[in-house]
């Protein structure tokens, strides 16, 4: 184990060159790169803007997530929830603004797998898994591990990862279909599955684009119990569509228009702003 | 707690492959070399020396397939030049062999035949050293393993796949033709290696030195097969099909597809380098031919005969195209070419994976049929190749339901 423990201590040193700061003024110990939750606040950006050859995608964007919270994400289309997202995971640079990862880790300047490294998992709206793997083996390839050939090649399933495996395989629904090859599997069972493979990463903030897309109701209502499930221990961004999901959640709602938060609240709050009515809800 | 990697490496093959396994070294190593060199000719078990070389042929192509089914059948990478680093493998050990030639060449002198015929004076640089049998086995590994790696790392840095790739592989090993017809190469131009008369001091031709490469050639192949299913068994043949199947994802969580696509690409040639190695002495010759276009497609023929992402399927597909061909190009020899086209195309129509999908189709139809014969064991060929994932390996379930 030693060996992955020194690869993340380098990984680490890559992305920040690790140097320690804070002691000097009293308050706690920062290390640079380590996600730093003391004020409780996992995600946030501060007028952020982007633009497309004069398109204004994101215009002055801010927006702050608590550790441990479910945040839905809505808006009409073109309201730049995907191009949000894009910031985050390091895919698309702000021309302006701050993005901060907890305290200390500025998104801006990472790379995109410096910062799925830094704990934050997405999950595109296509599902994309092997199909030709068994569940159980999708889960065991994205699982938190070195991923170089040399530590790969003599890789081995100890009984840690196994019962890591399964307790995912429980959280998504798919105890029963661990040995199924991962094309053989429903729609919405794909959506768990890769999920399923986000978790495994142990990411501390999940970015979810629409996430229950083409799922039958009783999917849906299975994925919002899981959506819970999963808050508190993670943090979680979802943006859907569907408002009869949005509301399952139960958590804040932020509604995005024209590149910036136009109302934020509870489902009720948010859908009596008459704003609200007339750029989404209304139409 | 690790488990020791020898009791992994014995894991990766279902008992049923290590029995073939088994009976194949015990015939190998016993049999053929006894029924070769100890038996007179005359007898009724005798093995002639056209038999045991065209059989040692056979296994080194073997090998190559398996290699090649390595890359093709498990990362996907289709390559149309694995007779390169085949053919290089063969000249680096050729060079070996024309050195032991000594003075007894048709020129009686110091150099190779074909450098007094060109009047040379001295060997040229690259051949320094060539007389160590230890140096050419060293280049053997080196030659086609630094080609592969150098070429590899630039076209899979650039991310060039598919039939981009295979056009590009089948170009390089064509340069690499023209370039050693060239009489200035310094490799024998159009003619090559030939006339090999020792090896280590013993007579190429002697019934002991059959025997011995013979023995050495299936060594070869049960060792690649080994690694093979250790390397398809372990979490980097997990990785390696996930990379042929979805690439961006497989980068998405984090595993960089050109590390691993450049070790088994090496790793590939590297065994094609040693069953050319293996192939030269036992034929007798050695010639740019070999680096043809035609030559390299044959490889990936056999592969689809026999059943790609197999390993298994590959042995028994180099086997049955090459025994034909050797019937064939003795009893009809103008036929071959059509034989091999409408071979490859039939397998291509009918049976998409190959010999062994056509076995496991039928295992899978006697598997209908209740206490259908057990011992036969349904679904699986001679190397216990497990028919869909789930058999890969039994801890899944126990894991699961943990």
């Amino acid at each position: 184990m030693s060996g992955v423990m020194e690869w993340e201590r380098n990984a680490v040193a890559d992305e920040q060159r690790g140097n320690f700061s804070g002691n000097a003024s009293g308050a706690h110990v920062v290390r640079e790169g380590e996600l730093d939750l003391s004020h409780n606040v996992i995600l946030y950006l501060d007028d952020i803007t982007v633009s497309f050859d004069g398109f204004r995608a994101l215009n002055g964007l801010s927006l702050a997530i608590d550790a441990g919270e479910l945040r839905c994400i809505i808006g009409p289309n073109g309201a730049g929830k995907t191009t949000m997202m894009d910031v985050i995971t390091g895919k698309t640079r702000p021309d302006s603004g701050k993005a901060f990862f907890g305290q200390t880790i500025d998104l801006t300047r990472l790379t995109e797998p410096q910062i799925a490294h830094a704990g934050i998992g997405r999950k595109f709206q296509k599902p994309t898994v092997f199909e030709q793997h068994s569940a159980f083996e999708n889960l065991e390839l994205a699982m938190k591990a070195d991923k170089r050939v040399r530590r790969t090649l003599f890789a081995q399933l100890f009984d840690d990862d196994r019962d890591r495996i399964a307790e995912v395989l429980v959280q998504i629904g798919l105890a029963h279909e661990a040995d199924r090859p991962a094309g053989l599997l429903s729609h919405g069972q794909k959506q768990w599955l890769e999920i399923g493979m986000l978790l495994m990463q142990e990411p501390k903030l999940l970015l979810l684009d629409e996430p229950v897309a083409g799922m039958t109701d009783d999917e849906t209502a299975r994925t919002a119990e899981l959506f819970v499930s999963l808050a508190g221990k993670h943090s979680l961004v979802v943006v859907e569509h569907d408002m009869a999901f949005v509301e399952a959640l139960g958590g804040k709602v932020t509604v995005l228009c024209e590149g910036s938060v136009l109302a934020e609240g509870e489902l009720a709050e948010v859908q009596d702003d008459p704003r609200v009515i007339e750029v989404y809800l209304g139409r | 707690m690790r488990t020791p990697l020898t009791l992994r490496i014995l894991r990766s093959t279902p008992r049923a492959g290590w029995i073939a396994l088994a009976i194949f070294a015990a015939v190998a190593w016993i049999c053929v070399p006894v029924a070769h060199a100890v038996l007179p000719e005359g007898h009724a078990l005798h093995l002639s020396a056209y038999i045991v070389s065209l059989l040692g042929k056979i296994l080194c192509y073997m090998v190559v397939a398996v290699a090649m089914d390595l890359i093709w059948g498990y990362a996907g990478i289709l390559s149309l030049g694995h007779g390169l680093f085949f053919a290089l493998g063969g000249y680096a050990f050729g060079m070996y062999l024309m050195r032991q030639i000594g003075r007894d060449g048709s020129y009686g002198a110091d150099l190779p035949d074909f450098m007094v015929f060109l009047d040379w004076k001295e060997l040229p640089w690259y051949w320094a050293g060539s007389d160590s049998f230890l140096w050419s086995l060293f280049l053997v590994v080196a030659a086609p393993g630094l080609v592969a790696f150098v070429f590899g790392w630039f076209a899979f840095r650039s991310r060039i796949k598919g039939v981009y790739f295979s056009i590009i592989t089948q170009a390089l090993t064509y340069a690499a033709m023209l370039l050693f017809f060239r009489n200035e190469t310094g490799f024998g131009g159009n003619n090559g290696f030939t006339d090999f008369k020792r090896i280590l001091g013993y007579a190429i031709t002697s019934p002991g030195m059959r025997a011995t490469l013979f023995a050495l050639s299936a060594a070869l192949l049960v060792a690649t097969l080994v690694i093979g299913r250790y390397l398809v068994a372990s979490r980097f043949g997990r990785v390696l099909a996930a990379i042929r199947d979805a690439e961006s994802r497989v980068m998405f969580i984090g595993y960089n597809p050109l590390h691993y696509k450049l070790f088994v690409w090496t790793l590939s040639a590297v065994l094609c380098g040693l069953a050319g190695a293996l192939y030269v002495p036992q034929v007798g010759i050695i010639n740019p031919s070999e680096m043809s276009p035609a030559t390299s497609i044959e490889i990936a023929v056999w592969v689809a005969v026999g059943g790609r992402g197999t390993l298994v399927g590959a042995v028994l597909g180099a086997g049955i195209v090459n025994l034909a061909k050797s019937w064939f190009t003795v009893s009809f020899p103008e036929y071959w070419p059509f034989f091999l086209g409408f071979l490859f195309i039939a397998v291509t129509l009918y049976l998409p994976d190959g010999v062994v999908g056509l076995w496991r189709r039928l295992g899978a139809r006697r598997a209908v049929v209740p206490a259908a014969v057990e011992g036969v064991k349904p679904a699986t060929g001679p190397c216990g190749e497990p028919a869909p994932a789930q058999s890969e390996f039994e801890p899944i379930a126990k894991g699961a339901q943990a």
